[in-house]
């Protein structure tokens, strides 16, 4: 059995999960501090892939990055940057499919400490990111090692959207899910067999993972 | 001298009141600050300390102005640098009782000193979620004088000790003040919370 799309998949999922990490903390840091017009906006369209049908995203992110037109033209002739059947347009799409699951953990979880945690770091002399980092940041750390490992484990199990945009390219594109579907079809049932397993496996794993961290998890004092 | 005159709308249950208050502060006096619940005082305190700000006012501290709505100046808390001892303690989880002092300063002789006024120096490994509430109380009042504050704002500071380890906290914490030549407000709601300190009083009423 070939074990290169098992390889990608990590692979992939991994990139896709430190990415969502650097953007998703500030991002759910701004989102969790009060309500406008425009952090609605942008929480329903960071949210629209959970309803979304993964095709629907993929083809929107097919033609947006087609170097036909568009951005997708523009990256490929100012920077010879092919997202469209690529292994980066793949980490593009992930990035983009997994970050509700990233963001929502993140910034429910920073919308449930007491105001007055950051207040009180205020009134010490502290900036805004000093308590992000020393205050904030350590008391929601069980939701962010959720929010990393349900983005992991998602980002595994897409399919739709990696199918739109990156196609089934052996060693590039062709991860697990899509070997899994690519089997099939060549009625290889043992090695469909495999790939699901090994999913089954990892996937239940990091569920487990989730449940025991959150029941560890540092009860705040306040509660 | 602190000089206060502010106006915030509060949300109450049944409509709009205001918070009206004009009033001004010596130097390391002690005032007590009382009313009915839902009057404002936490607002009040919070407002001087810049974590909230009012429609219309004025606060200046020894001529400089930290807050003055009319030309748009509102100091930032890290400026205004007040000792806030929250009514919900908000002490950091992750934090045991050493770091909460030495997040605020590096002076070990100075973080010992307080450790001991607050009687806390067999617990400095602590989390919050192991102390008692009187010890989170103490530890919250702690954290706050450790800043040195020239002002410092209390919301029902001393309401989970018991009288012995109040009357053995206050006089440890008015020689600090003295020393360091503190102002300091105090909300209460009970009138014997504050025994054993000489305060001047205000009343806060809603309008």
């Amino acid at each position: 059995m070939d074990l290169t799309p098992i390889w990608l998949t990590l692979k992939l999922a991994a990139i896709a999960t430190v990415i969502l990490l650097i953007i998703g903390l500030p991002l759910a840091y701004w989102l969790s501090k009060g309500r406008s017009i425009a952090k609605i906006i942008l929480e329903a369209i960071i949210t629209m892939p959970l309803v979304l049908p993964p095709s629907v995203l993929g083809f929107y992110l097919l033609m947006a990055f087609s170097p036909k037109h568009g951005i997708g033209e523009w990256l490929h002739n100012a920077f010879d940057i092919q997202l469209v059947f690529s292994f980066k347009g793949l980490i593009l799409a992930s990035v983009i499919y997994s970050m509700p699951f990233m963001i929502g953990p993140i910034k429910s979880a920073l919308q449930q400490l007491p105001l007055s945690l950051s207040h009180a770091s205020y009134t010490l002399g502290k900036s805004e990111r000093e308590t992000f980092i020393k205050i904030l940041l350590p008391n929601i750390r069980a939701s962010v090692l959720t929010a990393a490992i349900l983005t992991f484990a998602h980002t595994l199990g897409e399919f739709g959207v990696v199918l739109m945009i990156g196609g089934n390219i052996p060693g590039v594109t062709r991860v697990a899910s899509i070997a899994v579907y690519d089997s099939v079809e060549n009625m290889d049932y043992a090695s469909a067999n495999a790939y699901s397993l090994i999913l089954f496996g990892i996937t239940f794993i990091m569920m487990v993972s989730v449940f025991v961290f959150n029941k560890y998890k540092a009860k705040s004092p306040l509660e | 001298m602190i000089s206060i005159d502010i106006e915030k709308k509060l949300k109450a249950y049944k409509g709009e009141q205001v918070l009206k208050i004009a009033a001004q502060f010596a130097n390391g006096s002690i005032t007590k600050i009382y009313g009915p619940s839902g009057a404002g005082k936490s607002t009040f305190l919070k407002i001087i300390a810049g974590l909230i700000d009012p429609e219309h006012g004025k606060i200046s501290v020894d001529n400089l102005v930290w807050l003055d709505t009319a030309t748009k100046v509102s100091l930032s808390p890290q400026k205004r640098k007040v000792g806030f001892v929250f009514q919900n303690y908000a002490l950091f989880p992750n934090m045991t009782v050493q770091q909460h002092l030495e997040y605020v300063s590096d002076d070990a002789q100075w973080i010992n000193q307080l450790l001991v006024i607050g009687k806390l120096e067999t617990f400095t490994s602590h989390k919050p979620e192991y102390l008692s509430g009187g010890q989170q109380q103490r530890l919250a009042i702690l954290r706050a004088i450790a800043i040195r504050p020239k002002l410092m704002l209390m919301d029902e500071p001393f309401s989970a000790l018991d009288p012995k380890m109040k009357s053995e906290l206050i006089p440890g914490l008015k020689s600090l003040w003295d020393e360091l030549g503190t102002t300091v407000l105090i909300v209460s709601h009970n009138p014997q919370e504050l025994e054993g300190l000489t305060a001047s009083e205000m009343e806060i009423n809603p309008m």
